[in-house]
């Protein structure tokens, strides 16, 4: 999905300006997608118990947002305003018509697991939200940054709670083509006389909520002013 | 009673907000004060509960493989499925339009109220994971399906009705800074998520 060259640029700034590379860093922290614009929790928590499927959750969302941001951006001056989310759905459910279809194709067991959360892709507010916010008035380059950007913001949240939660939920971690890899030896758990138990607590979907809302604690007092009001 | 059944399920057991996580960028924003939670919950309700059944009869008449065969028998082997998220988004683009119509004409008030969020339930994932979950469940008839619907709408309404309640009394407590606003409606979130849990596996 790397189709935007940046040719038509009269000023001809630099491909990685200063300002093209805070497209791309801002995300990650001081306008995270999950944790300060909250787009795209929905799918973000469902699927984060398994580092494997949290991986491949990621990778089809960058995918996604940055081909919609692209697309979009060069439709931008076509595009009437009273139909665009109409288009917009559109084109984004085209795009993950396709990363369904390569997953089925190439991950099936992976594909199965995710179920209904690769279709929601489509209505995963990360890349309505950045279509309208950002590709809709900005060139096809820094869109496709602005997609990179906001897709890895959304990954590092997804992969760091999925670590969390298969590490102390299943004592192992998974790998997309390597399986589930334990990291601890069979006789350490109770069942085979040690003293070891994984926690189950941290299996339940609630948990997930509750582990962003401590990553959004720890972000908010390390940078104050992202502090709310009420 | 196996209508009542799947609605019962859909409300507490299967509740979309606390078993799935589905429509929760709108459940957090627009919980600040029960009176535009209640409204867009009443949306989200109606919404869920006409697009869930045209779904149905898009899936069943028109996607599924052999379902074209009512038209001619040599559509018999025609598989459409492929398409179904475009339609189905389709479906839910366009009620969500027609009833964002019906708002600003009859109830200007809400409509002001919800101000950006009414257009953004098309994008709330909870309407597309509700048309998903039946075509994944393939519910036997149509009525059934709608009861599944009407019943994730409750549980939805339900759900951001119970937090903008409990948020609204949060303002008088002490909350650590950083926490305050969204970290906490998480946390929040995710103990009442928990209690939910002891309804699971409940046979009724």
């Amino acid at each position: 999905m790397t189709t935007a060259s940046p040719v038509q640029a009269p000023a001809r700034e630099p491909l990685f300006s200063k300002k093209n590379r805070k497209l791309i860093s801002d995300p990650l922290n001081d306008s995270n997608p999950i944790t300060v614009q909250v787009l795209g929790i929905c799918s973000a928590l469902a699927i984060t118990v398994q580092l494997q499927q949290a991986i491949i959750m990621s990778l089809s969302v960058i995918v996604v947002t940055m081909g919609g941001n692209v697309l979009i951006s060069m439709m931008r001056n076509f595009i009437p305003d009273r139909i665009r989310i109409i288009v917009q759905l559109v084109v984004v459910a085209a795009l993950v018509i396709i990363v369904d279809q390569v997953l089925k194709a190439y991950q099936p067991d992976v594909s199965e697991k995710l179920s209904v959360f690769v279709g929601l892709i489509i209505t995963n507010c990360i890349i309505m939200g950045r279509i309208e916010a950002f590709a809709l008035g900005n060139k096809p380059w820094p869109s496709l940054l602005d997609g990179l950007g906001n897709g890895l913001g959304y990954t590092w949240i997804l992969l760091a709670v999925a670590t969390v939660r298969e590490l102390l939920g299943s004592g192992a971690i998974s790998l997309p083509g390597m399986g589930q890899i334990k990291l601890l030896p069979q006789e350490w758990f109770i069942s085979n006389g040690g003293l070891y138990e994984n926690n189950n607590l941290v299996i339940l979907p609630p948990m997930a909520l509750i582990l962003v809302g401590i990553i959004i604690w720890v972000q908010r007092s390390r940078n104050p002013s992202l502090i709310e009001e009420h | 009673m196996e209508l009542l059944n799947t609605f019962i399920k859909g409300v507490f057991i299967e509740n979309m907000i606390f078993a799935y996580f589905l429509g929760m960028c709108s459940y957090l924003a627009v919980s600040k004060s029960v009176k535009t939670a209640n409204g867009l919950g009443l949306a989200v309700i109606f919404v869920l509960g006409v697009t869930v059944p045209l779904n149905y009869l898009l899936e069943n008449y028109v996607l599924k493989e052999g379902a074209l065969s009512w038209l001619d028998a040599d559509f018999a082997t025609v598989d459409l499925g492929f398409l179904s998220f475009l339609m189905y988004i389709a479906v839910v683009a366009s009620v969500v339009q027609l009833v964002e119509m019906i708002v600003e004409k009859f109830a200007p008030a809400l409509y002001g109220a919800l101000g950006i969020f009414l257009p953004l339930i098309a994008v709330n994932c909870s309407i597309l994971g509700g048309a998903l979950f039946m075509q994944d469940r393939q519910y036997p008839t149509l009525a059934e399906a709608t009861s599944f619907s009407l019943g994730s709408g409750v549980g939805w309404w339900f759900a951001i009705v119970a937090i903008a309640a409990i948020r609204e009394k949060l303002r008088y407590s002490h909350v650590p800074a950083p926490l305050r606003g969204l970290g906490i409606t998480f946390i929040i979130t995710g103990l009442m998520g928990l209690a939910f849990m002891s309804l699971m596996g409940i046979e009724i």
